[in-house]
């Protein structure tokens, strides 16, 4: 599709290749969306932003025919559209990566990528071997090196993402949507969707392109869509629009109110007393992790640093007994806690946020409540009652703090956004005071004002003495967040920076440093492989 | 940083050593009844003199086939993540239509059971695909339904339907090519086109795509609706065939048969590996499952002084222990 949009002077310009004419959309009494007028033009990255809840997944299924509007018209190519389903847009030439990535866990990553739409033989067959080529072939323009036979479910969340990327590039499409792409990737995994974007893009493609991550918007994006409270905010360049204005409008704030607060909500190094919360010492995990050593006091926020496949996500699993450890030790408080046991570790006080939502944690089918209720239930209902007041009480105070939007606590989660979905976790945690927190990415998936409450929470938590490990890919976060940072480098301990003196831009220095030192190419082998699919998620 | 530096010098040490124990335990989970069936042919060979004789293996393979037919569709419809319990009730049905259809011509034998069973299949599939009813609910009903037309149809079973002496429709199960009866052959026919269909077809995977994860082939386009409905008519029109044979075989329209069979189809399919919630298996898992079971049927009555009824308890306690494998490998190979 080589178009004669790639040189117009002002991207965004052309005529609109997919719109929405007032789009309305109710689910019972929640207005998703109100009146939104949408348009993308060919040839442009058009930015989608808002607070979490803001309706912007549901324009995009409503853009896709997921959902059909209740009011208000869907137009592709000038034409006004009914899809009928994700499959009639597909048809069209819409390709979308939903928020949540969805692609089949069991199946390999070639049958992911072409479901549906498999290559054949002469005899109407599918042609597995040609099908398996040429997975791998768009494999390797993400310069994601790994077997594309494998199941999906096996690899990591980042490498997952990319082969939902992958499917959406394996067909010619006139539109591309990702809803939240970049939420599970690293930065090298970032640079390559924004470069394989920017290629359709110069094609002629239009993408929407939805992200809490403000920075790329900047970095990619040629326009942005404003939704507030499911209402059409403000449409425009984004280069005319400064970063306080953008946040101002999302939150329908004054400039200067927002202005006022830092780039992120945490406050300075923390009290601590001396006793060690919790001490980890010699954790093994074949081929993963390799002695590792972790001390937390009471009160401190230690943050783990690392490169995709360093083993973070690993430490913490391996902490909290869900990945099977060969040696190691952890105790809290003094105690020693009985290695591979999530219970064990819990009734000690240690409590995971982890890393995947979906597979972990979240039970999409019950109420915001009783998500909510279900970490405290045990500890509330020991003498066999359970105070509902209590428990209504704790919800509604969370609801409120991270601002979970919800119309009610008897709203089932599965149909809460992905970042009020998100929230609802953290707030399920938090409320069974453990003594140590381990924080996979706990921020992911959140909106600018949630994210700050969210740091400002676990910031107030240290104060009262809680120990809190940290995992976050956002540099600020963990500069700004932790007392002490901890590097990791091919599963173990690599070293230890203070963040009181240190920039974002030299821990990533340094975490890149630690790289160059000793990254044998085709060296000695027994060194833990990175490739995307061990880093993460694996021990579900 | 990472993706790119995974090169073959790392890939055969620990990656590999993973690999190969991942490797190892989906074979238990694929072939772990293969294994057992091996073993219980060995042990019974040395028993019974008469075990390996050509009669005895012939007898087993079509006592087999009529299983079979059922399980073959069992093994897609459990795919999608559903179930169909109203196959055995669906095969007595078929067998008594086609023998009283073959009094009216072969031809009738055969048109009128797969176009009522398939009608059982089309208006199940229907509701379960477009109503978005439990298919435990439905095909319960389902088999109630179609062991109530098969009670109409026979004064409560007290009439047996008779394939006529000259009938050509006995040939379909009593004669064989080469020794081998024809019912073997088409089982062995039909489960080839079996795996062909779930391997190498866009229909077959999407039958895996939706039991691996429904919300998902939804999202991608799938059509999801249409490969249930297919999978249910499948379904019916298979146990509706294993019925049209078996009353060629025994040349009249049982109508006690069948009673059950639903559950030892599945029974057989969950031996073979197929995952009870869908998503994973082979069609060739779910032959060696019903093969098992017949087997286990085989040396049971050659025990001249065991009930039968033991089959029942043998196969019972078989399905607990290689389930229960299939789990614990499952498990060992994710953490
Ligand atoms: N299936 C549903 N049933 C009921 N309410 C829903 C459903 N889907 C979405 N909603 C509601 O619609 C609103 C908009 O949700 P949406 O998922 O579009 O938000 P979002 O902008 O994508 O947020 P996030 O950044 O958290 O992903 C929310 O209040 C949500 O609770
Ligand atoms: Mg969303």
């Amino acid at each position: 599709m080589t178009s004669t949009t790639t040189t117009t002077p002002a991207r965004g310009t052309g005529d609109p290749v997919l719109e929405t004419v007032g789009v309305t959309k109710t689910f019972g009494g929640v207005h998703a969306l109100r009146g939104v007028d949408f348009q993308l033009a060919p040839g442009e990255i058009h930015a989608l932003v808002g607070e979490n809840g803001a309706g912007k997944s549901t324009l995009i299924k409503v853009l896709t025919g997921v959902y059909a509007p209740d009011a208000g018209e869907v137009r592709y190519a000038g034409e006004t559209r009914h899809f009928r389903g994700p499959s009639d847009a597909q048809d069209v030439g819409i390709s979308t990566i939903y928020q949540e990535v969805n692609l089949v866990p069991l199946l390999s990553v070639a049958r992911n990528i072409f479901l549906g739409r498999e290559p054949r033989n002469r005899f109407g067959l599918i042609d597995v071997r040609s099908m398996n080529q040429q997975a791998r072939e768009l494999m390797r323009e993400l310069t994601i090196e790994l077997d594309v036979s494998k199941e999906l479910g096996r690899l990591g969340l980042g490498a997952q993402q990319m082969v939902a990327l992958a499917r959406a590039m394996s067909v010619e499409s006139r539109v591309v949507i990702m809803d939240e792409p970049t939420s599970s990737l690293e930065a090298k995994e970032v640079t390559t969707l924004f470069t394989v974007a920017r290629r359709l893009r110069d094609r002629g493609v239009g993408l929407v392109f939805v992200s809490h991550r403000l920075d790329e918007l900047w970095e990619l994006c040629d326009r942005v869509t404003i939704l507030r409270d499911g209402r059409w905010v403000h449409t425009g360049p984004l280069a005319e629009m400064s970063r306080l204005e953008l946040v101002s409008s999302m939150l329908g704030r004054d400039v200067e109110e927002v202005a006022s607060e830092g780039a992120t909500e945490f406050g300075e190094s923390h009290r601590r007393s001396e006793e060690p919360a919790m001490v980890v010492s010699g954790i093994e995990v074949r081929n993963r992790l390799h002695g590792i050593d972790l001390t937390v006091r009471p009160g401190e926020v230690v943050g783990l640093a690392g490169l995709l496949g360093s083993g973070r996500s690993e430490t913490v699993k391996a902490i909290y007994g869900a990945m099977h450890t060969d040696a190691g030790e952890v105790t809290v408080s003094g105690k020693k806690v009985r290695a591979n046991s999530v219970r064990r570790a819990l009734s000690a006080g240690i409590a995971l946020l982890s890393e995947d939502r979906k597979a972990e944690g979240i039970i999409p089918d019950l109420s915001v409540r009783d998500n909510i209720a279900l970490a405290v239930l045990p500890r509330m209902s020991r003498a066999g009652v359970v105070s509902e007041g209590k428990i209504d009480a704790l919800v509604e105070t969370f609801m409120r703090r991270l601002q979970i939007k919800a119309s009610s606590p008897q709203q089932k989660v599965r149909e809460l956004s992905g970042g009020n979905q998100q929230k609802v976790l953290i707030a399920r945690w938090l409320c069974t005071e453990p003594t140590v927190f381990l924080l996979d990415e706990p921020t992911r998936g959140i909106d600018v004002g949630a994210k700050s409450e969210v740091q400002s929470l676990i910031d107030e938590l240290a104060q009262q003495g809680l120990a809190v490990v940290l995992i976050s890919s956002e540099m600020d976060e963990l500069v700004e967040g932790a007392d002490r940072i901890v590097v990791l480098h091919d599963g173990s301990a690599q070293s230890e920076l203070d963040s009181r003196n240190l920039s974002s831009s030299e821990l990533l220095r340094a975490l890149a440093g630690d790289r160059s030192t000793d990254s044998p190419r085709g060296g000695q082998t027994g060194g833990p492989t990175d490739s995307p699919t061990d880093s993460k998620g694996e021990a579900s | 940083m990472s993706a790119t530096e995974v090169d073959p010098a790392t890939t055969n040490s620990p990656e590999a050593a993973m690999a190969s124990r991942a490797r190892f335990a989906a074979l238990v989970q694929r072939q772990g009844a293969f294994a057992i069936f091996v073993l219980v042919m060995v042990v019974a060979s040395f028993s019974f003199d008469s075990f390996l004789s050509r009669g005895n293996l012939t007898g087993i393979a079509v006592q087999a086939s009529f299983l079979a037919m059922l399980a073959l569709g069992m093994t897609f419809v459990i795919m999608t993540g559903g179930i169909d319990l109203s196959v055995g009730s669906v095969f007595a049905l078929g067998g008594v239509l086609a023998a009283w259809g073959s009094q009216h011509g072969t031809l009738v034998a055969f048109a009128l059971p797969l176009g009522v069973c398939g009608l059982i299949g089309l208006v199940q599939g229907l509701v379960i695909a477009r109503g978005g009813l439990p298919p435990f609910i439905v095909t319960l009903a389902g088999l109630l339904f179609a062991r109530g037309l098969l009670l109409l149809l026979t004064d409560e079973g007290a009439k047996t339907y008779k394939v006529p002496a000259g009938s050509s429709f006995r040939k379909l199960a009593q004669s064989d090519l080469l020794g081998v009866p024809y019912p073997v052959l088409l089982v062995v026919l039909f489960f080839a086109i079996g795996a062909l269909v779930l391997h190498r077809t866009s229909y077959g995977a999407s039958v895996l795509a939706i039991g691996g994860q429904e919300d998902a082939a939804e999202l991608m386009g799938l059509p999801v609706q249409r490969t249930k409905v297919l999978t249910y008519v499948a379904s019916a029109l298979l146990a509706g065939f294993g019925g049209i044979m078996i009353a060629s075989y025994t040349s009249s329209g049982v109508t006690i048969l069948g009673v059950g069979l639903e559950l030892e189809a599945i029974a057989a399919v969950v031996l073979g590996g197929t995952l009870l919630t869908g998503g994973a298996g082979t069609i060739l898992g779910s032959l060696i499952g019903v093969l098992l079971l017949q087997v286990i049927k085989n040396v049971i009555n050659q025990v001249g002084s065991l009930d039968s009824d033991w089959q029942a308890v043998v196969s019972g306690s078989i399905l607990l222990g290689v389930v229960t494998l299939q789990r614990w490998l499952t498990r060992a190979e994710r953490t």
